[in-house]
């Protein structure tokens, strides 16, 4: 029988709720313990070589595991970040470890292991896009894997995998297209860098209550039939496959629960999704635009 | 004297360094407990709409969630003065969405959080009973991340309450998972949910969905029952002298959870499954009065404003120190446990009792390590039984939510129990929009430094004291450190100023 091949693994956590992770373990087919321990695709097995809230280890050795990773498997490791990157002041606002007696910044340990690594997984709105922790005023300087990558000259790729929080299928399947066909093709990916497999369609295209919007009934107060767009919806807005796909093995998800879309999946959540509950002013529209550099939905006439 | 330095404390939600300094026989005597994350939430709610923060302040922790949109939307349902009029089937669901969370929570706690401390998973390898197959496989490929690298040395199960062990970890994997898709019925989607807002949830019960809950709560009875409790007295006849160390600060608070009735609009004084309430080791039952809490920043990284500063002297953390009657307080499942059990509660007193004596042990023991991981298990089940109950008293056809006047100026006071303690959100609305927000939150109590009379925090406190008995492989710390459950992103978070009485905010709109 041929040796397993083992791909090492390198799940970093910024300005993160772990809410992500938490996501991954709720992945049905394949359980966790299927991606821990067995074969995710026929000969290939997950090394999850670091994750601070699953692993046995702490301190020092760990922290040492991070190098040792980056010089035993150069170029060949995938980098799973997880949460922003704070970068204000010196970017003591998030702290994982210490070298010499002195604490590292987590944006020192994100710049080294995205510089060697074969590819860098931003997981979660947060590393995807900068998140709530970039939200207005943005208190730490967060900001997005991609844009930090951009800012310090780093050029391994980036692919996004976002939602507050992700669904665990969109970043396992993410990882298996990995395992199986190496990096994904540029068309097989949107203009953000999202794999088109999971984000390709709007929510809005496949809603359930899609033909309430078309005949414009419209539900008004919560428990109420009919489309959310007046309770502030914003499916229009968000690509994601939530509708087809589900949450939590297929039992529910937001609008089912007749709960709006909080475009939670988008480079404009939260500052440009708020207020959540009201609808978005259709005249907005025409001024959105993306962000070359930092990926993220702007206005370009906010005075209107 | 030695310092061992653990950072990162991993196995826990967050970034959290432990310092102990240990005396010549080992022993330790100071300890510093650093929250190393800052996001600041509060600053990044300020100036949205208020309804927005049962949203946003959920991914404060995207372990326990629910809490946070819980407390959110009752201090939204208090600034609207609507507190007392949220329907009975609004109060049910967010019952059972955040019941579903604790199961979930305890769990995860207990197996893929501690118990690695205890149980040897290499040892799988010796194993001849197929079930250990997949292990076996696993560890003969040779990698054994995440598993290794891990502290050597102190493994004491006997082979038969290992291979339970080593199982049920796995096991485990599923039910909390389970747990979670049983959160979904009527929270949308989790981590995360969508269902509660002020006002109540946003789903209508359903037939099919209150069956479909009724029977993944019975599975998850089951697993608590054969499995979680049954695990966790194993690990307390081999580790006995974990009922001797970590024994902390013995004093206790809750807010307390679980609604009975909705009709009382203050907090403080509502029929609660988990009574609020605080109590010592004479477990005298007294009742809650949140004005009596303040907080400290001597040593955490903030100005006395409230606004960070990495630079600032003598601190340590971006933890501040919350104090009940100026002393530091534990929360989280022990506070709840013996904080009901001295209010007289029959069902508690009947569980706890009963562990108690197939342990041989007494009460007072409770204050331990042990105690705290025995105080989860319990009340893990108490919940899971409770949900059996309450998902049948769901009236489906009945609304679940009630619409209110959003007022232009306006304050409102959350108060709930999280799985890891006390969380109590503040909100103050002007011109329609959140003038600020204050979070306190479990491991804020938990996990904080020292305060201005320089005494030290209950993680800190039940630390110091512990001998180690290999300091190169501190299990002692550990062990201590992850009994509190500390969850680090709900931590750091920034109340008020320096020094400011809660008193100051209004409890009920």
């Amino acid at each position: 029988m041929e040796r397993t091949v083992e791909i090492p693994v390198v799940w970093l956590q910024g300005a993160t709720c772990t809410g992500c992770s938490i996501s991954v373990l709720n992945s049905v087919r394949p359980s966790i313990a299927n991606v821990l321990l067995d074969e995710l695709a026929p000969g290939k097995h997950i090394n999850l070589r670091f994750h601070m809230t699953l692993m046995a280890g702490s301190g020092e050795p760990i922290i040492e595991l991070l190098s040792e990773t980056r010089e035993a498997f150069p170029k060949s490791y995938l980098l799973v970040m997880e949460g922003a990157i704070p970068t204000a002041d010196r970017g003591l606002y998030c702290m994982v470890g210490e070298r010499g007696g002195k604490p590292i910044p987590l944006m020192e340990h994100a710049y080294e292991l995205a510089r060697d690594a074969m590819a860098v997984v931003a997981l979660g709105t947060c590393a995807s896009f900068g998140g709530i922790p970039a939200g207005r005023p943005n208190p730490t300087g967060a900001m997005s894997i991609p844009e930090f990558m951009r800012m310090r000259n780093v050029e391994t790729p980036a692919i996004r995998v976002p939602g507050c929080p992700p669904n665990p299928d969109w970043f396992i399947g993410t990882c298996a297209y990995i395992m199986l066909h190496g990096l994904p093709k540029p068309q097989e990916l949107d203009e953000l860098g999202r794999m088109k497999l999971f984000y390709g369609k709007l929510i809005h295209d496949n809603c359930p209550r899609r033909g309430y919007f078309d005949t414009g009934r419209m539900a008004h107060r919560f428990g109420q039939d009919g489309c959310l767009y007046e309770l502030g919806c914003k499916g229009y807005l968000t690509f994601s496959d939530c509708p087809l796909r589900k949450w939590n093995g297929g039992i529910n998800w937001c609008i089912d629960n007749g709960h709006p879309c909080i475009g939670c999946c988008e480079p404009g959540f939260p500052d440009l999704m708020s207020p959540l509950y009201e609808r978005f002013f259709e005249e907005r529209l025409p001024h959105l635009t993306i962000d070359e550099v930092s990926g993220k939905l702007r206005f370009t006439n906010p005075a209107q | 004297m030695r310092k061992i330095t653990i950072d990162p404390m991993t196995r826990i939600e967050g970034h959290l360094k432990i310092e102990v300094v240990l005396d010549e026989k080992d022993i330790i005597v100071d300890a510093r407990s650093s929250g190393v994350l800052y996001r600041g939430i509060e600053l990044i709610l300020k100036g949205r709409d208020p309804r927005d923060a049962a949203r946003l302040t959920q991914r404060v922790c995207g372990v326990c969630p629910v809490p946070h949109g819980t407390a959110s939307a009752f201090s939204l349902d208090a600034a609207f003065g609507i507190s007392d009029k949220i329907p009975d089937n609004g109060r049910i669901l967010r019952n059972l969405i955040l019941g579903s969370e604790y199961v979930h929570n305890h769990i995860l706690h207990f197996y893929h959080l501690s118990s690695l401390d205890y149980v040897d998973m290499a040892k799988a390898s010796e194993y001849k009973e197929n079930d250990f197959d997949r292990l076996k496989q696993f560890i003969q490929r040779g990698y054994l991340a995440p598993f290794v690298p891990r502290y050597e040395g102190d493994y004491r199960l006997r082979d038969e309450d290992n291979k339970a062990l080593a199982l049920h970890y796995l096991h485990a994997l599923e039910m909390r998972r389970k747990a979670h898709e049983m959160l979904s019925l009527f929270g949308g989607r989790t981590p995360i949910q969508a269902g509660i807002v002020a006002g109540g949830v946003t789903c209508e019960p359903t037939t099919d969905k209150i069956v479909s809950f009724l029977w993944r709560v019975n599975e998850l009875r089951d697993f608590i029952v054969n499995a979680y409790l049954p695990d966790v007295e194993r690990i307390a006849r081999a580790y006995s002298d974990c009922f001797e160390i970590g024994v902390g600060c013995k004093r206790l608070l809750s807010f307390g959870f679980f609604d009975l009735d909705g009709s009382e609009p203050d907090y403080q004084k509502r029929k609660r499954l988990m009574k609020q309430g605080s109590t010592d080791n004479s477990l005298v039952y007294k009742q809650l009065d949140v004005s009596r809490i303040s907080e400290s920043v001597r040593h955490s990284w903030y100005t006395d404003d409230g606004m960070p500063n990495v630079e600032k002297e003598g601190a340590y953390s971006f933890i501040k120190s919350p104090r009940y009657d100026g002393s530091a307080h534990e929360v989280g499942p022990l506070a709840r446990i013996l904080i009901s059990y001295a209010y007289g509660d029959e069902n508690v007193k009947e569980e706890l009792d009963g562990v108690l004596q197939r342990l041989s042990v007494g009460i007072e023991a409770m204050f331990s390590l042990m105690g705290r991981h025995i105080a989860r298990a319990v009340e893990a089940k108490l919940i899971a039984d409770a949900l059996a109950e309450w998902v049948l008293k769901l009236k489906p056809g009945e609304p679940a939510y009630i619409p209110y006047e959003m007022p232009s100026e306006a304050e409102g006071v959350g108060l709930v129990d999280a799985p890891r303690g006390c969380l109590g959100h503040w909100i103050g609305i002007q011109n329609g929009l959140i003038a600020n927000y204050s979070i306190i939150s479990p491991t804020t109590w938990n996990a904080s430094p020292k305060d201005d009379s320089e005494n030290h925090g209950p993680i800190e406190q039940a630390l110091i004291g512990t001998k180690v008995r290999d300091p190169e492989n501190p299990f002692e710390v550990v062990r201590v450190v992850r009994s509190f459950d500390p969850c680090l992103a709900c931590a750091v978070h920034m109340f008020g100023s320096h020094g400011r009485k809660l008193g100051e905010a209004k409890l009920i709109a």
